[in-house]
């Protein structure tokens, strides 16, 4: 990880400008148009979620590795992305000090105890988001209306639940550019796919986990509602599915290594996620079926080991 | 007298049943979430203790080694019941907060695990010490975990309020999340204050 001076993989050794902190610009970079979308329906609040996000991961980074006595390895901005990520996973009226908590929790915890970049098990921002939504439900979910006037409202998915709350389902039009209320940095899917696009573009990430997890979600979509194609595209467009399958569903460390891996991976994350949706307590799954599937992905891996050239299949 | 005092403080920091051994991690996560709870779990369990290690101690000749686990079972499910009808005679505020989990000290392998390594092994009066230092070796971790879940996840200490109204306590801290993050920092800290002593 951090010992640079004894790094030796297997051949071809061929160099490339790529590194860690290069990915991570990119995704920051990426991450960019749904600020904006963010700023722009919720205000300037949500910017200053963000900067608070950002800032507390980098210092938590930090102070950690200060301690842990590591080489301080914040210039990768691994914990810029985190923090980033953190701020859009909560509602705008949370309090600032609790996106801190979430941040601190996320670097501290999750990322250096368990050894730094590359070594999370599950990805960091979502801890976060889970704790934050365990230990102060009524904040997490306080949703309000894009604008400047902070009407409390419900989010498209829980709507559809009707379990919590009931109003009408706003237009789809408004779901893809955003114009709901839910977390930060998840109800514009147009600016999420826009950031998608460009790490695509740049390689960064490969479109097999986001794809394939947005179908599922889709198709699982499509039957759970008994065969109500009207309902498909609310569940693709509402919550943070996006989010999540771009942004979150990608990370390196606690996503499968090979291709079959990463299918079996995403199709995972779409039956969870449906299946929260559509029968669980909640009104939203992404999260959770994300921490549960990074969790399983060692035992994917292992069973996706790709063979290696000339071996055999044991006899069973 | 060295060697009595030795096997008192073995239980406390050294060996301590919880962050050194960790035994007992059920009763840990579940009874930790109020600081009343876990020195009421403490104390139960360092009574039947120091009086299952006695009674093991004594009769440690007599018993033959193939049924040795069900004696010793017999011995201190007969000190749960003793502590369970003191509880509910005097504290009955605590017995209904711990419930199911005073029985349950019939099955916590801190027990189990000093009647087979120490007191089937040692004279009667060194398994009291060990007793007494193990259950306040429990006792001691139990409280700490419990301040701290307790502090966050209620705001209170002791039942007392602590904060403002202004404070939200982080409600995790009380839920089995919360309970299973505390205990594996508390042992991670307590890794890294001994460390580098010789053990």
């Amino acid at each position: 990880m951090e010992n640079t001076r004894f790094l030796v993989s297997s051949s071809p050794h061929i160099r490339s400008g790529e590194s860690t902190q290069r990915i991570m610009m990119d995704v920051a970079i990426a991450l960019l148009p749904a600020l904006i979308s963010g700023v722009w329906f919720f205000g300037l609040k949500a910017l200053w979620l963000t900067v608070v996000g950002v800032a507390f991961a980098v210092a938590t980074e930090v102070v950690m590795q200060k301690i842990m006595k590591r080489p301080v390895t914040v210039k990768d901005f691994s914990a810029v992305v985190t923090g980033i990520l953190i701020a859009f996973n909560v509602p705008v009226t949370l309090p600032w000090w609790m996106v801190a908590i979430g941040s601190i929790f996320a670097i501290a915890i999750v990322k250096q105890a368990f050894g730094g970049v590359g070594y999370n098990f599950v990805n960091p921002a979502l801890a976060a988001r889970a704790v934050l939504l365990a230990s102060w439900p009524v904040d997490m979910t306080a949703w309000v209306q894009p604008g400047a006037d902070a009407i409390s409202t419900a989010t498209p998915l829980a709507i559809l639940k009707g379990t919590e709350a009931t109003g009408v389902l706003p237009s789809l039009w408004s779901m893809f550019v955003g114009n709901i209320g839910g977390s930060i940095g998840e109800t514009s899917a147009l600016a999420l796919l826009i950031g998608g696009l460009y790490l695509i573009y740049r390689k960064v990430i490969s479109p097999r986990i986001p794809v394939t997890y947005i179908a599922t979600v889709g198709i699982f979509a499509f039957i759970f509602s008994g065969f109500d194609l009207a309902i498909v595209p609310y569940h693709i467009f509402a919550g943070g599915l996006f989010l999540g399958a771009i942004f979150m569903a990608t990370d390196y460390s606690s996503s499968p290594m090979t291709a079959k891996g990463q299918i079996i991976f995403a199709v995972g994350l779409g039956l969870m996620t449906s299946i929260i949706r559509f029968f669980g307590g909640y009104p939203e799954g992404v999260s959770y079926s994300i921490l549960l599937m990074n969790v399983v992905t060692p035992l994917i891996d292992r069973f996706t080991m790709p063979r290696k050239f000339g071996e055999v299949k044991a006899r069973a | 007298m060295n060697r009595l005092w030795k096997d008192l403080t073995n239980g406390l920091i050294k060996e301590n049943p919880t962050l050194r051994l960790v035994l007992g991690t059920c009763p840990t996560l579940a009874v930790t979430t109020a600081v009343f709870n876990g020195i009421g779990m403490g104390l139960a369990a360092t009574a039947v203790l120091i009086g299952s290690n006695l009674i093991i101690s004594l009769i440690k000749k007599i018993v033959p080694n193939e049924v040795r686990i069900p004696v010793y079972v017999v011995v201190i499910a007969s000190f749960v019941t003793v502590v369970q009808m003191l509880l509910k005679a005097y504290v009955p505020a605590l017995d209904k907060q711990l419930g199911i989990f005073i029985p349950l000290i019939v099955v916590n392998c801190i027990i189990l695990a000093r009647a087979e390594s120490f007191a089937a092994k040692n004279p009667p009066l060194n398994s009291v010490m060990d007793g007494i230092g193990m259950g306040l070796g429990f006792t001691l971790a139990l409280v700490i975990i419990s301040s701290v879940r307790e502090i966050l996840g209620a705001g209170t200490f002791f039942g007392i309020q602590l904060f403002g109204a202004s404070f939200k306590p982080a409600l995790i801290m009380i839920l089995p999340p919360g309970g299973f993050m505390v205990f594996g920092l508390t042992i991670a800290a307590v890794n890294r204050l001994t460390a580098g002593k010789k053990s």
